[in-house]
């Protein structure tokens, strides 16, 4: 056989452009690179206890405890996951009550946490909805929403969400922008605890926005991260899930148990649909099947037996109730005393806005000077559009961190 | 992709019944066969469908080795447990790439491997296919027969397919002379998906001398080699032997895509572990690959799950645990031979018409039998023996206590006209 000559000077590659950095991943690297012993990370993505560390909760300890002695073998799962885990998954996210009543009628599949749900969740909805439909997402929303919709085909529309002015929802621009989008549109709506602004909508807004989903056909497509974050409460979170489907409307749920059980590594989603009956269930499961198949194959299983160990068994359910309060605690106690500090230390600027938003983020608003200032001065890291993770802050760092923010501020306009 | 047959009512947004217009997707041909298997109740059966080892005893099998690593991570309570990056863990993404182009290949050294963790074999096959869509979009050549779900991943990755004609049926060989027609023909700049080892469902591989004469055809047509590699270990029995393709492109300078699965060689079936390599000519392009691979993950699953890659990872990067797994690897693919060997010794005892040669020369997990379609549901149907209608049969669902019922059963359908 004659060698075969290599030839390099031509790359396959050369005209891959450099892809878009992650918000996150240039504030990771220099936080961990930063030698400052008072340092502070205001851009982590998961809950940090009072000391600063992750958490791994004891519910989950107990429960892998449990499947330990069980000795479970490796194999594939079927292409939808462990069918204990999405049946417990459905039940927190519906409610018992509708749950009880309607869990033959509600299509479900494990997926790998909320992206995977957002995921499939597009590619089902591509596959069958109009060529023109879109999905309509919040401004700001999680980065990844809109870029999702491109991966899988659909095309995205932005609608109104969040007022800097006032840091709150802007529900009039809001609802005038549902109310102007093509019916049938799909709306993607953060359930509670919205990234990254924290503001949720109230109880009566979301009535109001369940009239004009029925009038205008709107397929509501529920991203729940947070369930328990918000309130401390699984259902009072759940609100406008339970608002929705009671009222009669199909909607999609993703749900991601990342953050309520600590287990971001193990990529634990679910993602259901109601449908109108069992047969038609039947049929949207086995689409859900087709489409999973060719995206993971099967999803992982480590995360969703605890998952489902925690949520079927009745006294570490109940721990796990509790933890998760305190957590959702810890967070809201953390906003009062950060905004607390500010008022005290005479700022000029009203920060009362954090306490009332809600879950892990918050927008500042303020500037790219003021952050750099943060960064460069005081070793304070948020993330590049001003935002805070509240996780960050404890009970050590907190009058640091207000010291900062108003000796950056208090001369500015924020 | 078949355009969707739409029911008399057609998506109509004011309807209450928004999903009334979906229709039934099949079963997997895989998992739906899986699933009938479970529903049997009859005390003959034997599952030879899903690609997933099994003892002598038909129980499923956790390597020893798995299990004291996987306590260890578990009972760590120093390891953190949060996010991995998008791209996954570095420790394993390094031991993949040792463990496919060699502990010394000067392409590590050089940069010129982009490697990202993936969800398994699948999720590596979707990832390489979703980036190929967006920056080298090209017809995807697949060899006729392949495994049956590459097709959907290529097809929901938005890519064209065709296929070359890989398996001979009369020799029961691979049809080198037919692949290199074929694929002279392809168009420049066409990928061509390739299995590395102990090809699926044939079980019949290249020589080395074949692999050569691809290559070749590859640079000619400029024709971008996508390798699959999901059975390194058990084809020839050593996992360097097994990965002679990939090794030898990468040694011939090819730039090209390489997707790698421990589900069967680890037994890490259920924990999604796998990485995609993508080799490219400089460590400057390769910074542009891997931004643009992570956008592709991010997009799928922001990022991968943690369990799997830390156990691959302490096996790959450690001598100690390295070596107690390529025994036990030694020990599985031992019995999957012996099976081939017992069964064909079965066929040939009972004077089944027929040339079962193929049975002891095809390597892997599978069989390609030869059987047709209607004998396979005979098997199924009448001998509770579960294998794919392609005559695919996976040999390590095979037992010494079942290979006689099994090559009784084979007689009967061969012999019923």
């Amino acid at each position: 056989m004659h060698c075969l000559k290599v030839i390099r000077n031509f790359s396959l590659w050369s005209s891959v452009p450099l892809g878009s950095l992650d918000p996150m991943s240039g504030i990771v690297a220099q936080f961990n690179a930063d030698n400052c012993p008072q340092k502070v990370n205001l851009g982590v993505n998961t809950y940090r206890d009072n000391n600063g560390n992750p958490v791994v909760l004891e519910s989950v300890i107990k429960a892998m405890q449990i499947i330990r002695e069980k000795n479970l073998d490796n194999e594939y799962p079927p292409i939808e996951g462990l069918q204990s885990f999405i049946d417990a998954a459905i039940k927190l996210g519906y409610g018992d009550k509708y749950y009880e009543k309607n869990s033959k009628n509600i299509a479900g599949c494990q997926v790998l946490s909320g992206t995977g749900a957002i995921r499939l969740g597009f590619e089902l909805l591509n596959k069958f909805v109009p060529p023109e439909t879109k999905v309509l997402v919040p401004i700001p929303t999680q980065t990844l929403h809109p870029t999702i919709a491109k991966m899988a085909g659909l095309q995205s529309q932005e609608y109104r969400y969040f007022d800097p002015t006032t840091r709150q929802v802007d529900f009039q621009g809001l609802f005038q922008d549902l109310y102007t989008a093509p019916n049938g549109s799909i709306v993607l709506f953060h359930a509670c605890s919205h990234n990254p602004t924290g503001c949720d909508l109230e109880l009566h807004q979301w009535e109001q926005l369940l009239d004009l989903t029925k009038k205008k056909d709107l397929l509501p497509f529920f991203d729940m991260t947070y369930q328990g974050f918000t309130s401390g409460d699984m259902d009072k979170d759940a609100y406008a899930i339970r608002l929705f489907t009671e009222a009669g409307m199909p909607i999609i749920l993703g749900q991601s148990f990342d953050q309520n059980m600590g287990l971001s590594g193990q990529r634990i989603g679910c993602l259901s649909l109601v449908c109108s009956n069992e047969k038609e269930r039947e049929i949207v499961n086995s689409q859900l099947n087709l489409i999973a198949r060719s995206l993971w194959s099967c999803p992982p299983v480590h995360g969703a037996r605890i998952a489902e160990t925690v949520l079927n068994n009745p006294k570490i359910y109940q721990l796990w109730l509790k933890e998760v309060r305190l957590m959702a605690q810890r967070i809201q106690n953390m906003r009062y005393s950060f905004t607390k500090a500010l008022k005290e230390l005479g700022s000029p600027h009203d920060w009362s806005y954090l306490s009332k938003q809600f879950g892990l983020y918050s927008l500042t608003g303020i500037g790219q000077l003021q952050i750099n200032e943060l960064m460069e001065k005081y070793h304070i890291y948020l993330l590049e559009n001003g935002g805070i993770s509240i996780a960050g802050l404890n009970d050590n760092n907190i009058k640091y961190v207000a010291m900062a923010f108003h000796e950056v501020t208090k001369n500015t306009q924020i | 992709m078949q355009k969707l047959q739409l029911l008399q009512n057609q998506f109509n947004p004011t309807s209450d019944d928004i999903f009334f217009h979906i229709v039934q997707a099949p079963p997997d041909p895989i998992f739906g066969i899986a699933n009938a298997y479970k529903a049997d109740t009859s005390s003959t059966k034997i599952d030879l469908g899903v690609g997933a080892y099994r003892t002598d005893e038909e129980k499923p099998y956790v390597f020893e080795i798995i299990k004291k690593l996987e306590k260890e991570i578990v009972n760590d309570p120093t390891l953190n447990k949060e996010y991995l990056p998008i791209e996954g863990l570095a420790d394993f993404n390094k031991g993949c790439q040792k463990l496919m182009f060699g502990q010394n290949s000067p392409l590590i050294a050089s940069g010129q491997i982009v490697t990202a963790q993936c969800l398994g074999g699948t999720g590596a096959l979707r990832v390489g296919f979703e980036f190929v869509k967006r920056h080298i979009p090209g017809d995807v050549y697949v060899s006729k027969p392949t495994w049956s779900n590459h097709n959907q991943v290529i097809e929901r990755a938005g890519l064209n397919q065709f296929e070359y004609p890989y398996f001979e049926p009369k020799t029961k060989g691979f049809n080198c002379a037919g692949t290199i027609e074929c694929l002279s023909q392809a168009r420049m700049g066409s990928i061509v998906l390739l299995h590395v080892c102990a090809h699926n469902p044939t079980g019949v591989d290249p020589t080395e001398a074949e692999w050569l004469q691809i290559a070749d055809v590859c640079k000619k047509r400029r024709l971008v080699p996508f390798f699959d590699c999901a059975y390194q270990g058990f084809a020839s029995g050593c996992i360097e032997k097994d990965v002679f393709a990939v090794r030898k492109f990468a040694e011939l300078g090819f730039q090209m895509i390489v997707a790698q699965s421990f589900s069967k060689n680890m037994g890490l079936y259920n924990e999604r572990v796998g990485a995609v390599h993508i080799v490219t000519s400089n460590k400057d392009i390769s910074a542009r690959v891997l931004s643009n691979l992570k956008i592709v993950i991010r997009t799928i699953c922001s990022n991968p799950p943690a369990i799997g890659a830390r156990i691959a990872a302490k096996i790959l990067t450690d001598e100690k645990n390295f070596n107690a797994w390529v025994e036990e690897l030694k020990t599985v693919t031992g019995r999957i031979i012996k099976m081939r060997t017992l069964l064909k010794q079965e066929l040939d005892n009972l004077k089944v018409p027929g040339n079962w040669d193929h049975i002891t020369r095809q390597t892997g997990f599978f069989t390609f039998t030869g059987l047709t379609p209607e004998q396979c549901d005979l098997l199924t149907k009448q001998y509770h023996v579960y294998l794919l209608r392609s005559g695919r049969m996976s040999m390590a669902g095979i037992t010494s206590k079942n290979v006689r019922y099994l090559a009784e059963s084979i007689k009967a359908v061969v012999q019923n006209k």
